[in-house]
């Protein structure tokens, strides 16, 4: 293994971060609040579809982005309104808003697009200064706007749940709601507002993909990416930054997985492809035991005068 | 009074009422979209119901739903939510598969006897995995479903392109990545001279065995309380979390039965594209929706099952015909699930009504009466 090599599967690896960093961080603010939104994939698809969408007609990538950051808030409010107004169970609504989105993406993909098109997506920024830093520069400062402002999203992240007044109101609302509610917070306005920040995210989640990393869509492009990154947001144990840690092993576990089948080592890559799974598996099981971060009330239904 | 009795009957309706709507919907999309929904849902009816192959294949699409319906019934009433269906459907098929081109020369049906125990077998391993991640490790049976759904189709993908490659693909050099023909004589007798084979009737027999294990057995009833009110099941003395296990190894055993009998039923071999869709057609998932229409009944999930088998296999021939995407019944099952589940609020809003004492935590997964 070459320096080159270790510097490319690196590189690949933050980019590939990207969609599971807007997506995990995105679900961690839903389910910090208390609802756990398993629809994640679903509506990354639809935010792909709608990115590609609408870039490829007009030829504005800020459009496609913002396009689908709305079809995302839309989602997420569809799933606010499941499963907080309507008090639903939140796992299975997630399964329906899932095939939901899968579905109509690419029924939409068929009626409108047709055949697999790519387009040129969001170019390369280097960083002025800092990209001609050897090896750094390479691996942390060459990429698009997409990957720069995912990483950036962490620290924010972890700034608006723990040190502003609204973080307050979602952790609230996730650990103890009846409390948060006889306090005068609403419980339901505050889970609705975290769980379409969370669906804007996985709409931008799927856009990273569609208009910066692969450019192009066609059915099924996330392949359960979502559902990953809803694993790690569990894996980071609700924490910004450990779900980014976890997000950065396994896209580097992926990268490193793709090298090793361009490289043709001889490793099964359908072995090598498993990996990635049987690790987040093994790290769930592990930190099981000590789980003190998690919202008490995840995936519980708040209702008024019951505890 | 007549009338209070209509609104005591609307919730056993919502699942209905729910395809309905979403039905509705599909409407109105096709519509804007420019395609006239009455002609494309009559190509969808006839290609479901229009000869007798068209009703034959709407009920061998429909198999596999309802046996995945039947594990995800045990499941969600359980209070475990299997969203495995998909790995434990492959991994099934592949022990099925195993075991039948392992012993070709034994007679057909103990062929068929012992592929259908191995598929289940390895059905009720990989749900079981969930089960004690779950019950030693208390890992999320969500999360674990799903990473083990993948890691079986890297499993398949693997062992199809590798060790349980056809011979003759690898000597004609085209490497397509399935397994050889099963042997003949473990072809799953038909019932009729179409692709109706004997796998439906095995699973609506099977739906009456769960039926009577949820309802008339104490296994049943300790799995139900579990899934009902944890809390007073372990006031009960009874271990929760080995019901919980048990419940996922049941589930994963009738979906991995279910894999067994796609492959000696139907497709007579494994093959894949790559993902878990090219075997399982989704029915790991829509097996969910179906039992979710069914209302988590196992009777109710037979006709789940066969009206979810004529969406899918009419969509085929909707497509062919109004060049209508198949995937529009993908989004409506989606839909179908979202209506479904979001209106257990007014059924559980009339227990409380009719029911004074009814202020325990009602589950999703609790969604009939006891009889």
């Amino acid at each position: 293994m070459t320096w080159a090599m270790i510097v490319g599967i690196l590189s690949s690896g933050i980019r590939l971060a990207t969609p599971y960093l807007y997506a995990s961080v995105g679900e961690t603010i839903g389910q910090v609040s208390g609802v756990l939104n398993l629809g994640v994939d679903g509506v990354m698809l639809m935010g792909a579809y709608v990115a590609f969408f609408v870039a490829l007609r007009t030829g504005n990538l800020s459009l496609g982005l913002i396009a689908a950051a709305g079809i995302g808030g839309v989602f997420g409010l569809i799933m606010a309104f499941i499963s907080v107004t309507l008090k639903a169970e939140q796992g299975i609504s997630g399964i329906g808003l899932y095939l939901f989105g899968l579905g109509l993406s690419t029924f939409l993909f068929g009626v409108t697009i047709r055949n697999v098109q790519t387009i040129d997506g969001f170019p390369n920024l280097a960083i002025p200064g800092l990209s001609r830093i050897p090896v750094i520069g390479e691996i942390f400062f060459q990429h698009n706007i997409l990957v720069y402002v995912a990483f950036a999203l962490v620290p924010i992240a972890w700034f608006v749940l723990n040190k502003t007044p609204f973080g307050l109101r979602v952790r609230a609302v996730g650990q103890n709601p009846e409390a948060a509610d006889s306090l005068g917070v609403s419980v339901v306005r505050v889970r609705y507002m975290a769980v379409t920040i969370g669906g804007v995210l996985s709409g931008v989640a799927g856009a990273s993909l569609s208009i910066a990393l692969l450019n192009t869509f066609q059915q099924n492009l996330t392949n359960g990416m979502g559902f990953i990154a809803v694993a790690l947001v569990y894996f980071g144990g609700w924490r910004p930054v450990l779900v980014l840690a976890g997000a950065l092993l396994f896209s580097t576990v992926n990268a490193l997985q793709i090298w090793l089948q361009v490289a043709g080592i001889n490793v099964p890559s359908d072995v090598a492809l498993m990996l990635p799974y049987i690790v987040t598996i093994l790290v769930l099981a592990a930190m099981a035991k000590r789980r003190v971060n998690a919202p008490a009330a995840l995936n519980k239904r708040f209702e008024r005068g019951e505890s | 009074m007549n009338q209070r009795k209509l609104w005591d009957l609307l919730p056993r309706f919502t699942p209905i009422l729910a395809v309905l709507l979403a039905l509705l919907v599909g409407a109105v999309m096709l519509a804007i979209l420019g395609t006239n929904p009455w002609e494309a849902y009559r190509a969808l009816f006839i290609g479901a119901f229009g000869s007798t192959n068209a009703l034959a294949d709407t009920i061998v699409k429909a198999t596999p739903l309802l046996f995945v319906g039947l594990g995800i019934c045990i499941a969600f009433r359980g209070g475990v939510l299997n969203i495995g269906g998909e790995g434990q459907l492959v991994t099934g098929a592949i022990a099925a598969t195993a075991l039948a081109l392992a012993i070709p020369t034994w007679p057909g049906w103990l062929i068929i006897l012992v592929s259908l125990f191995a598929g289940m077998l390895a059905g009720a391993i990989w749900g079981g995995i969930a089960g004690l991640l779950k019950a030693h490790f208390n890992v999320n049976e969500i999360l674990s479903t799903i990473m083990l759904n993948y890691i079986a189709v890297f499993g398949m993908n693997y062992l199809l392109r590798g060790p349980m490659m056809d011979p003759l693909q690898i000597k004609l050099g085209s490497f397509t990545p399935q397994t050889a023909r099963l042997p003949r004589a473990a072809d799953l007798p038909r019932l009729i001279p179409t692709r109706l084979h004997l796998g439906a009737a095995i699973a609506v027999v099977l739906a009456v065995a769960v039926y009577v294990l949820l309802w008339r057995t104490t296994i049943g009833f300790r799995i139900r309380t579990v899934g009902k009110n944890l809390r007073a099941a372990l006031a009960a003395g009874i271990r929760t979390k080995r019901y919980m296990a048990l419940s996922l190894v049941l589930a994963g055993a009738f979906a991995g039965l279910g894999g067994a009998v796609e492959v000696l039923g139907l497709h007579h071999r494994m093959f894949t594209d790559g993902s878990a869709f090219g075997f399982t057609g989704s029915a790991g998932f829509n097996g969910i929706v179906a039992a979710l229409f069914g209302q988590l009944h196992p009777i109710g999930t037979i006709p789940a099952s066969f009206f979810l088998g004529a969406l899918l296999t009419g969509a085929n021939k909707m497509q062919r015909v109004m060049q209508v995407p198949s995937a529009l019944i993908g989004a409506l099952n989606g839909l179908i699930v979202l209506l479904v589940v979001g209106s257990e609020i007014f059924r559980r809003r009339q227990m409380k009504h009719t029911d004074k004492l009814g202020s325990e935590q009602v589950s999703a997964a609790d969604t009939k009466e006891e009889p």
